[in-house]
């Protein structure tokens, strides 16, 4: 199907939504694609959410499809955990140095049956899992999450007997029938020459221990945005139950604090984009789980600008028993006996202060960019003042690092919803075509 | 092709099947089913050994049916169909019965419940298999043309990137001139840059190009076709131009909302819109007074329940550049919430206030009321934040109000069977992940015709959906589905239900002089859903790969302790 001018390859850094959406598209444009993802599966942020605004479509099950579909496109070569670490050349001919880490699994051979992990040493899992934020646990031989991709299992050397002492019975190694354990795998490094670049390397969350105020990392019962999705998903730690972490009791009154470190002057200036919506769907979400659920959202703006987003909204107040008050609260104080919450805050369209219980408070911590210190000298673009790749014009040219050739989307490049990250990716894929067929 | 020989491959999946399902005894079971040649297991039927076997025995046992019982087919089917057709077998011939996700995950408390409806899936897909036929995939030319209906920012972003890319492109645009709203603008955000600085170039890349085609002060006519060749026909002011196109991209814009009615609009001078006041600062008017905006004019309401997404941003760029021009002026934005999203508009909010731009909250349900006798002389407003009713003294009032679809989405909409919102915005194909797609293939949706966007949204979306007009395209040709939905004219009674059901256009009730009055698939948009097999009244219409045959043996065989009976 391919013409053989196209022949060229494309490297897109980032396998979550953003980065899957470039690579399909790239490859359907008939380009080889060199998907290189950071940690053990492609998926991303995406992969974490329970459900999406403003549709409420299970997250993983619309985003699980266009996982595979890179996985099995003939144009398409996926390397996850791996990264990139030299580049060197020009737009049309960079030649590219990626270090594909050890899993110490020989992906050829494992399937994912997950006897290993059955069988490791540690019978019960013990070391926190990173894919729930560490709310719930794993072994040091795992598969990241269930529809991970590409399905297979890793050791983690950290944390592994084997590694730490040398003298483990071994048992994952045992089990496997397909002997695709290898203890003594390697680093690779490999060599790559590409003609363009597409970053998309995403956000992680604010550390919020710094955000006293709000008893963050404190108090138990105060968790974060991405946390309380973990609660929410039927793949979390809880099986879809949202339980409070101190009691396991299931939470009827829940406040959601928005702008926790975003259009804060003592972190991050900007609005994260998202956390509005997020929250409203969080809202709706745990209501739906349990009727009895009484939700309050305490913001500055909603922010309710996308297509059918004020709708949304709407639904919140009048279906799910979700109240919205102006307000930035001052400070969130924990009744040590019961474990639940007073928020003390000033409802500013009646300018009374108030202090009122909560079971459970939810923060919904700014959002910032994900590596791209490291990735601006490696591929030698310049950012933005809040660390977000910057696109020097980005009226007409909404893809375009300050490197030609190197192109950046999705929320590496500022705070974006998962629609705005899709057009961004798919306008990468239509700029590298033009870029390397004219 | 003679006899039925069936080979049946059961998997285990590591433990994941055969740590729950007792595969000796739903071998044994298997074995004896009838029609059924060949059985065997495999501890993971989709290694290469497992495929190496399927290919084997295919050839040795003479199979001409292959079924796998294992995992899910959105992940494995392709790989299976694939190991068939290597030694021969037409794909369509092979079957697939999923035991992990229907049989040992779910039921892995109950692991001999599991391996009994393990045993009962297989015994249907055996009878499933045995009305198999074979079926070809067909394909279809893409001509390597485009054409994009309206020459605004996101339009015109879409030709110039296909263009480059080395596509025919045909932009029909309805006014007299290319560049769309941004031309009507003054500066733009972010950067400050004079609107005509961003339009012009785009403009004369256009005009310059060899392979785009302007049509001005032309229409599209009528379009018939699909993905691959469209027929289009256009009213240009020089006569009828017909053409044809492999692909379409929509890009129709949107305008702003005139206020009629409004906080006396129309009324009284002096009250303005946004783009009243753009093209103020643009003809050059340097001295201003008291200026009061008032944002949500129009939008956020019970009837138009959309936020405008740009109109805030719209509303705190036009304000500074009012106290930078005329710093003796006073400037108050009269807002609900401020929609100042991600990096650059939040800023921008700042650098506003910075240049003592005041930001009034109001509540919807005590609305601005804005006085004056012929001309405005200032503005009431309930201040949310002080509790207090205040006076504005204003010289102007500029009504923020939101962008509204262009005239004639509806008729396009009818044109290119496409959906359209309540507000006449269209509908892409998901609102999350296929933002800039229709259903229908070779269709596309860009810009403010789906929903407000800034300039750099529209050029984004633009280019985005020259990216997915550009794959079929590059490919030239595009692979059909085989299992398609497909009418026995016979049966057919035209009374178009299956037309009405069909999310992607590809059924229609013909009534031209040699088909009278049948219901007709398009192979070409066909995706084999299968909603218009379930409203046919008369079996008329019949989904390859699930025909009512074989799914009805399917479910009789369930009647029958061991399905012997029905062959």
């Amino acid at each position: 199907m391919l013409k053989a001018h196209q022949k060229k390859s494309v490297l897109v850094l980032g396998g979550g939504i953003a980065g899957l959406q470039a690579a399909i598209d790239l490859g359907n444009l008939g380009f080889h694609v060199y998907l290189v993802e950071r940690s053990p599966s492609v998926g991303g942020r995406m992969a974490q959410l329970d459900k999406t605004f403003p549709t409420n479509d299970c997250s993983i099950c619309i985003l699980s499809p266009k996982m595979n579909e890179c996985s099995s496109h003939p144009n398409i070569t996926l390397w996850t955990y791996s990264e990139l670490i030299k580049i060197e050349g020009n737009i049309g001919a960079f030649r590219a140095k990626i270090k594909r880490k050890s899993r110490y699994i020989i992906e050829d051979l494992c399937v994912g049956c997950m006897q290993c992990v059955e069988e490791c040493i540690y019978k019960k899992p013990k070391f926190p899992n990173e894919f729930d934020l560490g709310l719930s646990k794993r072994k040091p031989i795992y598969k990241p999450f269930p529809q991970a991709v590409p399905p297979l299992v890793l050791i983690d050397a950290k944390t592994c007997i084997q590694f730490k002492t040398g003298n483990c019975e071994q048992n994952c190694a045992k089990a496997c029938e397909r002997h695709a354990i290898d203890f003594n795998q390697k680093e690779e490094i490999t060599d790559l020459k590409i003609g363009a670049v597409v970053v998309a390397t995403g956000f992680d969350m604010l550390d919020t221990s710094g955000i006293e105020e709000y008893g963050a990392c404190q108090i138990p019962n105060v968790v974060t945005g991405l946390e309380f999705e973990r609660l929410l998903s039927a793949s979390g730690p809880t099986t879809g139950h949202v339980l409070r972490p101190s009691d396991n009791h299931a939470p009827k009154k829940i406040a959601f604090i928005q702008c926790v470190g975003s259009r804060d002057i003592r972190n991050h200036t900007y609005c994260s984009g998202v956390c509005c919506m997020h929250a409203t769907k969080e809202a709706i979400l745990a209501n739906e789980h349990d009727r009895e659920v009484m939700s309050t959202i305490f913001y500055t703006d909603i922010r309710a600008a996308g297509k059918t987003f004020q709708e949304y909204v709407t639904r919140a107040k009048k279906e799910y028993s979700v109240s919205y008050i102006r307000s930035r609260p001052a400070f969130v104080k924990e009744d040590e006996n019961t474990g639940d919450l007073y928020v003390t805050y000033e409802e500013t369209t009646t300018r009374e202060k108030r202090s009122d219980a909560f079971d459970m408070v939810v923060l919904c911590q700014a959002l910032e960019p994900s590596g791209t210190d490291g990735l601006s000298e490696i591929l030698g673009f310049s950012l933005d003042a809040h660390g977000f790749i910057q696109i020097p014009n980005p009226l007409s040219a909404p893809v375009d690092t300050t490197r030609p050739g190197v192109l950046a989307v999705g929320f590496a490049t500022g705070p974006r919803d998962i629609p705005e990250s899709v057009v961004l990716a798919s306008a990468a894929a239509g700029r590298v075509a033009e870029l390397l067929r004219s | 092709m003679g006899k039925v020989r069936i080979g049946v491959f059961i998997c285990h999946c590591g433990s994941n099947i055969g740590g729950f399902i007792n595969i000796h005894n739903v071998l044994e079971y298997t074995r004896g089913l009838p029609l059924v040649k060949h059985t065997e297991d495999n501890l993971y039927t989709c290694s290469d050994g497992g495929l190496s076997s399927i290919k084997e025995k295919i050839t040795e046992h003479n199979l001409n049916r292959v079924i796998v019982a294992a995992c899910t087919p959105r992940t494995h089917e392709a790989l299976f169909r694939r190991a068939c057709e290597e030694v021969g077998l037409n794909r369509y011939l092979f079957e697939f019965v999923n035991i992990r996700e229907h049989c040992s995950w779910i039921h892995m408390n109950e692991p001999e419940a599991a391996t009994e409806k393990a045993m009962e899936l297989i015994r249907l897909g055996v009878m499933k298999a045995a009305h198999l036929v074979p079926l070809e995939a067909a394909s279809t030319q893409v001509k390597p043309a485009t054409l994009i209906i309206g020459g605004g920012a996101s339009g015109l972003s879409a030709a110039v990137n296909l263009a480059n890319q080395g596509f025919d492109v045909h932009i029909v645009e309805q006014t007299g001139k290319l560049g769309g709203l941004a031309s009507r603008l003054w500066k733009l955000m972010p950067g400050d840059r004079l609107a005509h600085e961003f339009v012009e170039p785009l403009v004369n890349t256009v005009k310059k190009s060899k392979h785009i085609k302007i049509y001005l002060n032309s229409i599209v006519k009528e379009i018939s076709g699909f993905i691959g060749e469209f027929n289009i026909e256009v009213k240009t002011p020089q006569g009828k131009k017909d053409f044809s196109v492999g692909t379409v991209i929509v890009a129709t814009g949107a305008r702003e909302l005139t206020p009629i009615g409004l906080y006396h609009h129309g009324e009284l001078q002096g009250v303005l819109t946004q783009l009243e006041l753009e093209q103020m600062l643009k003809r050059g008017r340097k001295r201003f007074r008291n200026i009061v905006f008032i944002n949500c004019a129009g939008a956020r309401t019970p009837d138009r329940e959309y936020c405008g997404r740009l109109c805030c941003a719209t509303s705190i760029k036009n304000a500074r550049y009012l106290r930078e021009i005329s710093p003796s002026s006073s400037v108050t934005v009269l807002q609900r919430d401020v929609m100042a999203f991600g990096t650059e508009f939040e800023l921008e909010y700042r650098r506003a206030q910075d240049a003592g731009v005041r930001f009034i909250r109001y509540e919807p349900d005590r609305p601005p009321e804005v006085i004056g006798e012929k001309k405005v002389s200032s503005v009431r407003v309930y201040h949310t934040l002080s509790g207090e009713e205040i006076m504005l003294p204003a010289s102007m009032v500029v009504l923020t109000t939101p962008l509204i679809p262009n005239e004639g989405a509806a008729e396009l909409s009818r044109m290119l069977k496409v959906p359209i919102d309540r507000y006449n915005f269209f509908l892409e194909a998901h609102l999350k992940l296929r933002p800039v797609e229709f259903a229908t293939d070779g269709v596309y949706i860009a810009g403010a015709a789906r929903f407000p966007v800034d300039i750099r949204e529209a050029v984004a979306q633009g280019i985005a959906a020259a990216a997915k007009a550009a794959a079929p395209m590059t490919a030239g040709e595009v692979i059909l589905e085989a299992t398609i939905a497909r009418t026995e004219p016979l049966l057919c009674s035209g009374c178009g239900n299956c037309e009405m059901v069909c999310p992607f256009a590809a059924v229609e009730v013909r009534k031209d002089d040699k088909i009278q009055n049948k219901s007709f698939v398009n192979a070409v948009l066909c995706k084999g859903c299968g909603a218009c097999t379930a409203v046919c009244p008369n079996g008329a219409i019949q989904q390859l790969g699930f025909t009512d045959h074989q799914i009805f043996s399917m479910i009789e065989t369930m009647a029958f302790e061991d399905g012997s009976d029905v062959f």
